[in-house]
């Protein structure tokens, strides 16, 4: 095929192509951690989002930046589920999968559906790459795969090549466009709009405009091969999802906390201070917010950690709306000033975007095993409110309400995210920022000194009704006082380590944090009121969990969910709302932190379902875990 | 009309706390000389905020009646960081010792001083862990016996100027406890620097390490072991006879003023030097070899972090308009669900 073929604008079909709907589809691209399918999957969720399918997406890339190339190590995969209804989750089973080398095609096909789609680039299954990803014989030959799936063979870097051959790139930079050959062809296949990708070609490069050039041809290359390939005779359409009426955007769970941070500052006519330290999954909330300084946002790339926690005490005593994000191996190493915060009772905020751990880890997996850290990782009694976000767009709201939740109770406050969360999507509803509930801060007066030229003792340690400290600020006259990590003495704040004040000042401020309960929202389920099984999630593994207990309830099973928004404290029904049901399950991205919670605190034998392979939850394997627990 | 600032004097910025330091301890005469150059700075009081790490000296902020951060070990620069970054209109003191700010809080001091954060910096230098009862600090010298070196140290000695001018401090001076008029004159020079000021003060522990500064301190030696520095001014110094500093070619020696060597031939100060070079070769003087310069050695002008960062802010606001929500929100890819 010569590249006047592939540009033609109207090519013929080799064959008549039949069209279908299908109610939803789970695609994945694959390939080397250098072969753009990041890109690809993100192009494909946002021309589907804009389309008006409902979406959710599942980045999966390697912790190396470029592991040697070919290598199974070296597989990045982007997963996304479009659909025609609501959808929460990414779906179990992939029922198209592009594999542009043999490692990716080792290391994913295990979760291709049978009698599923399978697009292979054949010009990388050369023996140098078979070997690489561990194959002796090519398995395109396997008679076993061959009839498994529907496999559709693609030179699809030859293809490419001559697609965009004329332009006077090199080889290199010629092969560098085969992902969006391959995008071309997944668009052909799912009936998708390409000129949204058009555009964003357009613009993304036009500063170069021979790799604009390539990059579209390479686009319509590959939709055009589809379109007249005899090899394939069917395209699929996926209708719009009837979701709620009003104006959308696609969001990650990252951004949705920057701009909920940033969103929440304004709402308290505050500035934001942001001080953090680079670390996957959790730089880019660093890297939103650096781009907003026009919102009168300061970030502060500290030198550590334990630098980045230390400035936003700084920041928070000063008077700002001070925030920190992190993952696991840097919330460790900022347990000691988030300690302090504790001890200083100032309000800031500490977002823990979760990966697999202990130690290093696994730093772009997922992981929902930082809950006890969160409780528990600092010496003494040490309580803080802890939040949890459900979802990319949840981020946004849940970010606000704990925002209010520090500064109305003078306290850090963790918030929880997961590298799910955070680098997955979702289409999110734009709110009307007029319609956003302000947070009202209140900064004690100044007192001028009197004749005698002094103010009125300041008492920054008398509590109002929910148990908060006054935030007085420096430059404030007449409020001059000193805080700092030693014991204080109730009331006025002066060091003090006597017997009964420690005791005093301990139980103040878990009593401050338990009374939270009676200012958040009452736990729903979802389900019936009372039966035989009660689902209790939190965090990530919303989507899993609702769809997999809609799926029990729709088959006629006395199943119900709560699911978790604010750990600690926990709304103050739940405990009445575990004693309705005759079992509790809970399903944890742990090994069993939230059961050992819910049981020490509510006596009740809550079982686990934990998984610990850094993916989220598929939904059969929760049904699958509420039918045995249903039938024993 | 200018707002005439009401006069404040040392007994404003005393607090109601009982200092518990011990009896003679030096830290009392750099809290005696702070009082005295707090109120002829022109800030209003409420304007001051003092920040503190862990051990004896940062316990300071508490005898100081303005606002006050007693921290935790080390990290009082990256706490000051925090408050000035966000708050540029408070003058923002951090007060740590040799042990916080050299041994565990190395890294923070070190990045507050390259970035040129506008924090005024007193490092009480006493050569010893004293809030934990004597054990040797990063500044001990080689050999000294304390409760966890009871074989004597092996560690070197780590000097805080050195450090200071290798971090590209903008403001490094040496101050000691005992002379009044020297440590007033430095907190006020300190004071006035735009970006951080850092000051190293020979403090006496009295209780734990008493001989360090002997040499330093002693009326019947002191002249002959430390050297005044003074800008413009050629490196003098002598109890008795009067002594110079000369360089012969890149090193530093000691020669005895008169028979034929005048002060022409010395080396002389330049405190405003661009180059670190002098700076840090002063820094480099110890007893017994050399006297050891008290002064300023290194005052240059450089861009200050937290100006940046606002400047940046300013910038920002006046190229896009404060930021508008709806239209962050509105950005990029957006579609109609009817």
């Amino acid at each position: 095929m010569s590249s006047t073929d592939v540009l033609s604008p109207e090519p013929t079909p080799a064959a008549p192509k039949r069209r279908e709907e299908r109610d939803s589809v789970v695609i994945r691209f694959c390939g080397d951690s250098g072969d753009g399918m990041q890109l690809v999957g993100t192009q494909f969720t946002n021309v589907s989002a804009s389309f008006g399918n409902d979406v959710s997406t599942l980045p999966d890339f390697p912790a190396e930046i470029r592991a040697p190339q070919g290598t199974l190590a070296g597989v990045s995969g982007f997963q996304l589920n479009f659909s025609s209804h609501d959808i929460f989750t990414p779906g179990d089973e992939v029922d198209t999968l592009v594999a542009m080398n043999p490692a990716a095609l080792k290391t994913n096909l295990p979760d291709l559906k049978r009698g599923g789609t399978l697009i292979v680039n054949t010009d990388e299954f050369d023996k140098g790459n078979l070997q690489k990803a561990g194959y002796a014989t090519s398995p395109l030959e396997d008679g076993d795969i061959l009839s498994k799936y529907q496999i559709h063979k693609v030179a699809m870097t030859r293809l490419n090549r001559d697609a965009v051959s004329g332009l006077g790139l090199s080889m290199k930079d010629q092969d560098r466009s085969r992902n969006l050959f391959a995008l071309g062809l997944v668009y052909w296949l799912y009936d998708r709009d390409r000129t949204p990708t058009e555009e964003w070609i357009q613009d993304k490069f036009k500063k170069k405009p021979d790799v604009v050039e390539a990059n579209l041809r390479a686009l319509r290359g590959g939709f055009n091969y589809g379109f007249s390939t005899e090899s394939f005779t069917t395209h699929y359409a996926v209708p719009k999802a009837k979701l709620a009426p009003g104006k959308y955007r696609k969001i990650t769970g990252n951004e949705a906390v920057a701009w909920g941070l940033a969103a929440a500052a304004r709402l308290a006519g505050k500035s934001l201070f942001f001080g953090g330290y680079p670390i996957t999954p959790a730089s880019d909330i660093l890297h939103t917010l650096s781009e907003l300084k026009h919102f009168g946002i300061r970030t502060f790339q500290a030198e550590d950690e334990i630098a980045a926690m230390a400035s936003v005490c700084g920041a928070a005593f000063a008077g700002e709306i001070a925030v920190t994000a992190s993952s696991g191996p840097g919330i460790c190493l900022k347990g000691e000033a988030m300690g302090l915060g504790v001890m200083t009772e100032l309000p800031m905020i500490i977002v823990n975007v979760q990966r697999g751990g202990p130690s290093t880890g696994l730093p772009t997996k997922t992981e929902q095993s930082d809950l006890l850290l969160s409780f528990y990782g600092r010496n003494g009694d040490s309580p803080v409110p802890i939040v949890a976000a459900s979802s990319p767009g949840d981020c946004f709201h849940l970010m606000i309400e704990a925002v209010r939740m520090a500064v109305d109770f003078m306290t850090p406050v963790v918030f929880l995210s997961d590298g799910y969360i955070a680098n997955g999507s979702e289409p999110w509803s734009i709110p009307n920022f007029a319609d956003l509930k302000p947070i009202e801060v209140k900064h004690p007066a100044g007192r001028p000194a009197d004749a005698e030229g002094t103010a009125d003792d300041f008492l920054p340690y008398l509590r109002n009704e929910k148990g908060a400290r006054p935030w007085a600020i420096p430059g404030t006259p007449g409020l001059e006082h000193r805080i700092g990590g030693l014991e204080k003495a109730d009331i006025t704040g002066n060091v003090d380590y006597s017997a009964n004040n420690h005791h005093k000042m301990v139980m103040n401020r878990i009593n401050k944090v338990a009374g939270i309960a009676n200012y958040i929202p009452l736990q729903t389920v979802e389900g019936p009121e009372s039966g035989k099984l009660l689902v209790i999630s939190w965090g990530g593994t919303f989507g899993a969990v609702r769809t997999a207990v809609q799926q029990s309830l729709k088959n006629g099973k006395s199943v119900a969910h709560a699911h978790l928004r604010y750990m600690n404290p926990f709304p103050k029904n739940l405990g009445e709302i575990v004693k309705r049901y005759e079992k509790v399950l809970i399903p944890e991205l742990n090994a069993g932190q939230l059961s050992l919670l819910i049981r020490g605190k509510f006596l009740v034998d809550a079982q686990g379902l934990n998984k610990l392979q850094g993916k989220p939850f598929l939904v059969s394997e929760v049904v699958r875990k509420i039918d045995e627990m249903l039938e024993s | 009309m200018t707002a005439t600032l009401p006069v404040l004097t040392p007994k404003d910025f005393a607090s109601d706390q009982e200092i518990r330091w011990c009896p003679r301890c030096g830290d009392y005469s750099i809290l005696a000389q702070m009082k005295k150059v707090l109120p002829t700075l022109g800030i209003p009081k409420e304007n001051f905020v003092f920040v503190s790490g862990i051990g004896c000296s940062s316990r300071f902020p508490y005898y100081v009646d303005t606002y006050g951060f007693h921290s935790i070990h080390g990290r009082a620069p990256a706490i000051a960081t925090g408050i000035k970054t966000s708050r540029p209109d408070l003058q923002v003191w951090v007060i740590t010792g040799d042990g916080d700010a050299l041994s565990i809080g190395g890294n923070h001091l070190m990045h507050m001083l390259r970035r040129n954060v506008n924090l005024k910096v007193i490092l009480f230098n006493n050569q010893i862990y004293g809030l934990t009862k004597g054990q040797y600090s990063p500044t001990s010298p080689v050999g000294v016996k304390t409760k966890s070196s009871p074989y004597g140290s092996v560690d070197n000695a780590l000097s805080p100027l050195c450090y200071a001018i290798g971090s590209e401090a903008t403001f490094v001076a040496r101050s000691i406890d005992v002379d009044i008029k020297h440590l007033t004159m430095v907190l006020e020079r300190a004071a006035q620097h735009q970006g951080t000021a850092f000051v190293e003060v020979y403090q006496d522990c009295n209780v734990f390490n008493h001989d360090a500064f002997l040499y330093a301190t002693d009326k019947n030696v002191k002249g002959d072991h430390i050297l005044y520095l003074e800008h413009g001014k050629p490196l003098t110094f002598g109890q008795t006879v009067k002594k110079g500093i000369r360089l012969n070619g890149a090193t530093p020696e000691v020669v005895d003023l008169g028979k034929g060597m005048s002060e022409d031939d010395l080396l002389f100060h330049d405190e405003k030097s661009a180059d670190p070079s002098l700076a840090f070769l002063l820094s480099r003087f110890k007893h017994p070899v050399f006297p050891e310069p008290l002064g300023i050695f290194r005052n240059v002008v450089a861009p200050v972090y937290d100006d940046q960062v606002n400047k940046q802010l300013e910038a920002e606001v006046a190229k896009k308009g404060t930021g508008d929500f709806d239209k962050l929100f509105h950005s990029g890819d957006t579609w109609v669900v009817e």
